[in-house]
């Protein structure tokens, strides 16, 4: 009897795409939430910037200009009425002038008997020449009451809601695309260069897996962290100390930041094919993503700067994704404002993300 | 009893700019077989290596892995390789399961098959543990259990014993028996050679990009005819009374020990068992190392 002896050949099947991308993106979260400093730089830095931000611009919007007052008369309670500014009281005019002298009031206004004098600091025309309209406003009117007629010209003034927001309003949908954008440029770039370095590119291209699959892993998981951050900060930002008011269809924002979260990838990608260390890796990941926040108004609005930085913005997708948030979130707006900003978005991740797989590299 | 080979690499040739780090390298390895390519850093070791596991193009020369090519990137072929690499490649803050369980999942392997391997490598009570925060050995033994847990026919393992500790070290060891026990064709480079002399059946002694000897360790020293070396406490035997003893060819002696040198060791013993001098005798035979340094003619450079 012969018997023919077989090696049992196992049919090596590879595995499904979608099963790898699940590992994978499974793999990618446990590392995420293990990571403390990762945590940080993506939630609580940029959540600090938030409470700063919100405590120092917060409550009643710009403060009030502080002046001096001395002595007794019809114009200082007058000045006290217009609630344009908060008086300091003294005694004497020694006491006021130092205070001006040394930069801490702007100015003072005295009234003796009929007499008022204002003395103003030359340092701040601009405060100057605010305190010195007010007073004398102040001092027409009380002349012109003193006189006993009704005043020639009325005027009647009354608030305007206009386009320039308050600062919490302003700031929250900046402040959470600037922490997406450090989430998703850091986590990529940061993945790549770390998974060359370790050889895990270098495994996965030894294991029978498609690289559309380890890439939209990592994809997953960015855009993952982009919706986590996104609730975080709107529910923060909504907190009475802070007092953010979303508009009816705020919540298109968070279409729009997933294309804004996908283009942040797309350089995070393009930072990790270049660099070949974590070190280096961060360093350009900083060095693009904080002027980005800066030049696409993610902390103050862009309305003073020259109108050739002006330009220059438009360039990067931050911009775009913020004015498209800003248009949703708190300015009223419908799905009609995000069309361009979202057409935009797709276009930059599709070039930049072209780029960065042409000049992507399994090893060093 | 035919055995097929698993891997046949014919004459490859590799060069980065000047060096020629693979230069002329032919060899075969049979179905079931521990193969060790062995050499100092930079003989071209690794490079022989990536290019049999389909990593790189050689400048000429073929591949044969399987009955397959595998360059260029092979999907049907990657299921039945497993590889180990020289760094631990590992992804962030996963537990030594959590790790198994990825890299099954990235070849459909169900995690029954993650217990077996921890229990093959003897990491079962460390499954919970961070891979970052495994001793190196361990680490070592968790990036084998990942390179075999598909279950592949031959496995490629690149200086899985450097820098470890003896103890750590012994360990591996047992784990790879175990794996050649499996049946598994083992292929794995190192520069310890006592090492390679005691796992592999067959050994290729490479430097600068050639390879210098290839054969069953035992053969390649036997093949060196050097002379074996019996040791004795200084005080023994004086050094005269050992040069008249049959079969003596050189005598020296230092401050603990006097080395007869000898071709024939069989009479050279009779000898000493007659003056009585058997006490704290020990005989050296040449080791691979000895057959290393014959081959090159230079210090070794681990």
């Amino acid at each position: 009897m012969t018997t023919t002896e077989t090696r049992p050949r196992r049919t090596a099947p590879s595995p499904a795409s979608s099963s790898v991308f699940l590992a994978l993106s499974k793999a990618g979260f446990r590392g995420f939430v293990r990571d403390k400093a990762t945590l940080f730089f993506t939630f609580l830095f940029p959540l600090m910037f938030l409470v700063i931000f919100g405590l120092i611009f917060g409550g009643a919007g710009a403060s009030k200009t502080k002046i001096g007052v001395v002595g007794e008369g019809a114009v200082i309670p007058a000045l006290e009425r217009s609630d344009a500014v908060e008086l300091t009281r003294f005694d004497t005019a020694q006491e006021a002038e130092a205070q001006v002298k040394a930069g801490d009031l702007p100015a003072y206004v005295q009234q003796d008997g009929d007499t008022v004098t204002l003395r103003f600091a030359a340092s701040d025309q601009t405060q100057a020449g605010l305190v010195n309209g007010l007073v004398s406003g102040v001092v027409n009117q009380a002349n012109i009451a003193a006189t006993g007629q009704a005043p020639a010209f009325t005027l009647d003034t009354s608030q305007v809601e206009d386009e320039s927001l308050k600062p919490i309003q302003y700031m929250a949908p900046g402040i959470i695309s600037w922490a997406v954008s450090i989430g998703a440029v850091f986590g990529a770039a940061l993945t790549f260069v770390s998974w060359r370095k370790k050889q895990v590119l270098r495994r996965l291209r030894l294991a029978p897996v498609q690289p559309v699959a380890v890439l939209g892993s990592r994809v997953l998981v960015s855009l993952g962290v982009a919706v986590v951050q996104f609730c975080l900060f709107v529910g923060v930002a909504l907190l009475p100390m802070f007092g953010l008011r979303l508009s009816g269809q705020w919540w298109l924002a968070l279409p729009l930041l997933l294309l804004g979260t996908l283009s942040f990838f797309s350089i995070g990608m393009l930072v990790g094919a270049f660099c070949k260390t974590e070190e280096a890796a961060s360093g350009v990941a900083n060095l693009i993503t904080l002027p980005m926040a800066f030049l696409s108004g993610a902390f103050l609005p862009l309305d003073n700067i020259p109108p050739w930085l002006q330009t220059v913005s438009w360039a990067f997708p931050m911009r775009h994704l913020n004015e498209g948030m800003l248009d949703v979130m708190v300015r009223g707006q419908g799905v009609d404002a995000l069309l361009v900003p979202a057409m935009v978005l797709i276009a930059f991740t599709a070039v930049v993300g072209f780029i960065a797989a042409k000049v992507f590299r399994w090893e060093d | 009893m035919t055995t097929s080979t698993a891997l046949a690499v014919t004459d490859i040739h590799m060069s980065y700019g000047d060096l020629r780090a693979v230069d002329g390298v032919s060899f075969e390895v049979a179905e079931g077989e521990f193969f060790g390519i062995l050499g100092p850093n930079g003989a071209g070791k690794t490079t022989t290596l990536e290019i049999a596991e389909g990593l790189r193009e050689p400048d000429s020369g073929t591949v044969r892995l399987l009955g397959e090519a595998p360059w260029p990137r092979n999907l049907a072929l990657l299921p039945k390789i497993g590889v180990q690499l020289q760094a631990s490649a590992f992804f962030e803050k996963l537990t030594a399961r959590e790790q198994l369980e990825t890299f099954g999942a990235l070849y459909g392997v169900t995690s029954a098959r993650v217990d077996e391997m921890l229990e093959l490598v003897g990491l079962s009570d460390k499954a919970s543990t961070p891979e970052a925060k495994l001793s190196g050995g361990q680490r070592q033994r968790l990036s084998i259990a990942c390179a075999l847990v598909h279950d592949p026919d031959i496995v490629f393992l690149d200086e899985p014993t450097a820098a470890l500790d003896p103890q750590a070290r012994r360990n591996l060891w047992d784990v790879l028996r175990e794996v050649q026990a499996r049946g598994k064709t083992i292929v794995y480079t190192t520069h310890y050679l006592d090492e390679a002399e005691v796992l592999c059946d067959r050994v290729a002694i490479m430097d600068r990009g050639r390879i210098l000897a290839m054969d069953a360790p035992a053969r390649l020293v036997r093949d060196l005819e050097a002379a074996t070396r019996v040791i004795l406490e200084r005080g023994a035997l004086a050094p005269d009374l050992a040069r008249a003893l049959p079969g003596a060819d050189q005598v020296a002696q230092d401050e603990v020990s006097l080395t007869i040198s000898t071709r024939t060791p069989a009479p050279l013993l009779a000898a000493l068992a007659e003056h009585g001098t058997l006490d704290g005798l020990q005989v050296r035979t040449a080791t691979l190392e000895d057959v290393f340094l014959e081959l090159t003619g230079r210090e070794y450079r681990a």
